[in-house]
């Protein structure tokens, strides 16, 4: 009784395993969203809309939650961003939108990623449809995995017309969202409701096929008018040490899947965990290794601080769920006792001077070896790419650079001329994201239907879709 | 999809949302950058007379956080020539021929000065005319504006001037600065007025700057009376429109309404119509905000219609008007009484203090140990049988749905104040009335 008006305090012990899981952020009631919404300013030519990649109108869909027009809103949301639940909730907002309002300087900026959840949440509990195919067109696109880049291209293309076939490697589509998000980010269902609206737009989602393996990309690039690759990136890479094939040496992202399809209580944990790496990954790991558990949850990252590829936020949640950082620590040797890990010896690692990407470089301190005693080693120093599909795309005279495909970043082309990519396997620079797969997604449709439908037409389908009737 | 199309005594608009005449008609450049933004139709800022315009014209009511929830003007009409008006007007008609184009004009009381203007007007292509009938300041000193307005005569004989040679539907928009607006209203239509529109400004003084004595807004060392507007008037706007609306005359005239006052959203706007406008119109917040308002105005009243199931705006127009009724109509053995949820009571105890200093003394504080604490503090709790339900502490309460009214049976005749008078005129003496109330069970606490 009475407990709702509480402040919420997060006490690990006190709660359980599921109840650890849950979505982090509960969502905003009626009442907290519509004042939240009126605190908005409404600025003309919001700072918030250009730094949102897929530059949602922000300021119009929060009016609309404050005017009660809530199905309006999501609207406006999704218009301009299929998969804007996911991103309402996976976004680094304090980095787009939230950084860039003008109340951020010296006020609290506007809660923009906990209202875009609110709206679209609204749309999707009352299974509002806002789209809906468009008059076929007559041309076909296959587009290659269904991650947030595959997925936002697909529904896009759909929208025009177009008719998509998705393929898609595991048994369930969503990419990353899906597999990869922590669940107390976004719990799976949101990344599939996303799938099923993208299927209900027409586009044909095969799960289960693999590209270069149960289908040939030759047979795609002959059958279909386009194709748009977005397969996103692989398997976290070895860490290259020793050690690595004791039991209890685990991959970060198969750890991070597990909690998203597994029953949490069937999952292995270890009681004190050492994870490699520092970036979104890496803090994905350690906080869902102590949400389960683990007793002792540690970083281990060769460079310090200041170098740390994560977010800020996400390491000042990091340090409020108890997680110990081992700054300058470079692991040398998984050390175990019958083929069971028993400990990880580092080195200690000083900063020299700054590299060609401006970091300083991380130099070891000559005997400075010891062992950080620990029952589990989670590997997330990244992700590897995809090496095969990228062989045999340069058969096509598709290029890569460092294994990241290179594209027009106005079309989103390859230099195959019916080749598309977007999303993590592109990102060269700048922060990977869900979001930004999403924008890439759209470009991609965009310049698709332009150079298969004529640009004329495609400009004013643009305006017809941007103005309501 | 709804369709948002309405016709306004045969003004054909996209949409039921025009701008109201105002800054924000001011020129040809205005009225078509909002008619691209989806405004439906515009009253041109008022044309006629010659006039001269002061600085520091607005002043606000800026309410715990919330900027401009009153605005108040000490603008007069249109300060750019006639010519000038009438040739953008042309244009704008020209470019925009779906659209309503509605000329606010105000001229010095001769025949022949409002009958030349009317003509000129006509002129441009423009779908109608209003007659400014409200400008409550500067104008009504020369004679014009609410000077006429004031008058149900006057309002009469100049609508006629002007329907004696207009060939396009005249609206005649009416002051809110009279005692009973239905007088005007009646007097526009015997003067055959095509239309009506409701309400101009408010007479309203802002304040007073407690540093130098000033009034607000400070015009280089005076102030004084302006017309009052924006989300504070619009409880006003609705009265009297559900007024006029609701008029027996009026009704039977079967003009048109145009709803004018406070009006931000569409669900403003829908309140509007529901209470009997065809057509609304907006003005401070277009000020505040900007013409982009009117995507959401749209987008909302047509989601709204989609949920509901409504077809075309005319199917909502005036849907309310048989909802009014008065105090003789109500129910006297309708009774309600407060309930607390304690589940949702944060035991700020506002309620409490409401019904204790302003009500009738019927919340108890109480410890209801509820949360285990040993120190708790105490819980409001309704003693149900003194309550008389006037519902303050539920308006009081900060929590949604904590507090509600509960409707009880408690045994009283459902008999309204008219009834009862007819029936039992003895009750209008007092040893008669506590008679009548111990027999119907009404307690007064
Ligand atoms: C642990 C982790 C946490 C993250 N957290 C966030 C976050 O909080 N916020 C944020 O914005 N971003 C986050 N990201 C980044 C974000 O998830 C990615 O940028 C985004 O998912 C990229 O989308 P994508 O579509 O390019 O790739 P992916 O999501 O990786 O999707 C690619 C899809 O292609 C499929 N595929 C691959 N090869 C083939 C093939 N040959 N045939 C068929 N299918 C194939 C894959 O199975 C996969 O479903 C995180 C990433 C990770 C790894
Ligand atoms: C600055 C200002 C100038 C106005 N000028 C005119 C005018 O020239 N003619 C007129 O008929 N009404 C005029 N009005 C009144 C508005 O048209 C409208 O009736 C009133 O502001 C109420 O609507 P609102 O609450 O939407 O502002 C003016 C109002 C304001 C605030
Ligand atoms: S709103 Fe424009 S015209 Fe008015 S005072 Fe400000 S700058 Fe001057």
């Amino acid at each position: 009784m009475v407990e709702h008006y509480k402040p919420q305090k997060y006490k690990a012990w006190e709660l359980t395993l599921e109840e650890r899981f849950q979505e982090y952020f509960p969502p905003l009631s009626e009442r907290e969203a519509v004042t939240e919404a009126n605190r908005c300013l409404f600025c003309h030519d919001a700072p918030c809309m250009t730094a949102c990649p897929t530059h949602i109108d922000i300021p119009t869909f929060i009016k609309k939650i404050a005017t009660g027009n809530v199905k309006g809103s999501a609207r406006t949301i999704l218009e301009s961003n299929l998969l804007g639940a996911t991103c309402a909730r996976v976004c680094p907002v304090e980095e787009l939108c939230e950084g860039a309002c003008v109340l951020a300087h010296d006020h609290k900026p506007i809660m923009i990623g906990r209202l875009q959840r609110y709206a679209t949440d609204y749309a999707s509990e009352r299974k509002i449809r806002y789209f809906e195919p468009g008059p076929a067109n007559g041309f076909r696109v296959a587009v290659v995995g269904a991650g947030p880049a595959g997925l936002s291209c697909a529904g896009e293309l759909a929208k025009r017309g177009f008719d998509v076939t998705c393929f898609e490697k595991k048994p369930l589509a969503g990419g990353l969202d899906t597999y990869g998000i922590v669940v107390f980010r976004e719990p799976v269902e949101v990344s599939l409701a996303e799938v099923k609206m993208v299927e209900e737009l027409g586009v044909k989602v095969k799960t289960n096929h693999a590209v270069g393996a149960d289908v040939k990309f030759e047979d795609l690039i002959a059958e279909y008018d386009a194709v748009f690759l977005g397969v996103g990136l692989g398997a976290v890479p070895d860490l290259d040490i020793p050690g690595e094939e004791l039991s209890g040496v685990v991959d970060g992202l198969e750890f991070i899947e597990q909690t998203k399809i597994k029953p949490l209580h069937t999952i292995e944990f270890g009681k004190r965990v050492c994870v490699v790496g520092a970036g979104n990954t890496a803090i994905d790991c350690v906080t869902i290794a102590r949400r389960l558990g683990a007793e002792r949850a540690m970083i281990v990252y060769r460079r310090s601080e200041a170098e740390m590829p994560c977010y800020h936020f996400e390491y000042e949640f990091a340090l409020k769920e108890g997680v110990s950082f081992m700054f300058l620590t470079q692991p040398v040797e998984v050390v175990g006792k019958d083929g069971k890990v028993e400990g990880l010896r580092c080195v200690r690692m000083d900063l020299g001077g700054p590299d060609a990407s401006g970091r300083r470089v991380p130099i070891p301190i000559p005997d400075s070896e010891f062992i950080l005693h620990c029952d589990m080693v989670i590997k997330a120093i990244g992700q590897k790419k995809h090496h095969g599909v990228l062989e045999k795309l340069a058969e096509f005279g598709v290029k890569n650079s460092k294994g990241y495909i290179l594209v027009d970043p106005a079309t989103n082309r390859t230099d195959h001329p019916k080749i598309f990519a977007g999303g993590d396997c592109v990102r060269i620079r700048g922060e990977a994201s869900t979001v930004m797969a999403v924008q890439d997604g759209k470009i991609a449709a965009r310049a698709i239907y332009e150079q298969l439908v004529g640009s004329g037409a495609a400009r004013k389908a643009e305006s017809a879709a941007s103005k309501r009737k | 999809m709804a369709n948002l199309e309405i016709d306004f005594c045969g003004i054909k608009s996209p949409n039921p949302f025009w701008l109201a005449s105002a800054p924000p008609t001011n020129s040809g450049y205005q009225v078509q950058k909002a008619f691209e933004q989806g405004w439906g139709g515009a009253v041109w800022k008022t044309i006629g007379a010659p006039v001269l315009n002061v600085c520091n014209r607005y002043g606000t009511i800026d309410y715990k956080g919330s900027k401009i929830v009153g605005l108040n003007n000490v603008e007069l009409i249109s300060d750019r020539p006639v010519e000038v008006n009438l040739k953008e007007i042309r244009e704008v008609k020209r470019n925009f021929p779906g659209h309503a184009v509605i000329v606010s004009v105000m001229v010095e009381s001769k025949k022949e000065a409002w009958q030349e203007i009317v003509k000129r007007i006509e002129d441009t292509g423009a779908d109608g005319l209003e007659l400014n009938f409200g400008c409550p300041h500067g104008m009504s000193e020369r004679g014009m504006g609410s000077a006429m307005g004031q008058v149900p005569e006057y309002t009469c004989m100049v609508t006629e001037w002007v329907m004696d040679v207009a060939k396009t539907p005249v609206v005649v928009k009416l002051t809110p600065n009279v005692t009973d607006i239905v007088q005007p209203a009646r007097a526009a239509i015997n003067g055959r007025a095509s239309a009506l529109s409701l309400i101009n400004t408010i007479n309203s003084i802002m304040g007073v700057d407690l540093d130098n004595f000033q009034i607000i807004p400070d015009v280089g060392g005076k102030g004084g009376h302006g017309g009052y507007a924006g989300p504070a008037v619009k409880p006003i706007a609705l009265h009297l429109l559900s007024a006029v609306a609701s008029d027996a005359e009026v009704r039977r005239s079967g003009v048109p309404i145009s709803g004018i006052g406070g009006i931000e959203t569409w669900r403003d706007a829908l309140e509007f119509i529901l209470l009997g406008a065809t057509s609304v119109q907006v003005c401070t917040a277009v000020m505040h905000w900007g013409f982009r308002i009117v995507e959401d105005m749209i987008d909302g009243l047509s989601n709204w219609m989609d949920d509901k199931g409504f077809k075309s705006v005319k199917e909502l127009v005036g849907k309310s008007v048989p909802r009014i009724s008065s105090f003789g109509d109500f129910d006297l053995g309708f009774q309600t009484v407060a309930r607390i949820d304690h589940d949702k009571c944060i035991q700020c105890n506002l309620c409490y203090i409401a019904c204790n200093d302003a009500a009738h003394q019927c919340i108890d504080l109480k410890d209801l140990k509820l949360t285990g604490e040993n120190q708790e503090r105490p819980w409001p709790v309704v003693r149900e049988e003194d309550c008389v339900g006037c519902d303050l502490c539920s308006k009081v309460c900060p929590i949604d749905d904590c507090i509600t009214m509960v409707e009880v049976e408690t045994g009283r005749p459902h008999v309204t104040w008219n009834e009862l008078t007819r029936q039992k005129p003895e009750i209008l003496d007092w040893d008669k009335m506590e008679q009548y109330r111990k027999q119907a069970n009404i307690k007064i606490h």
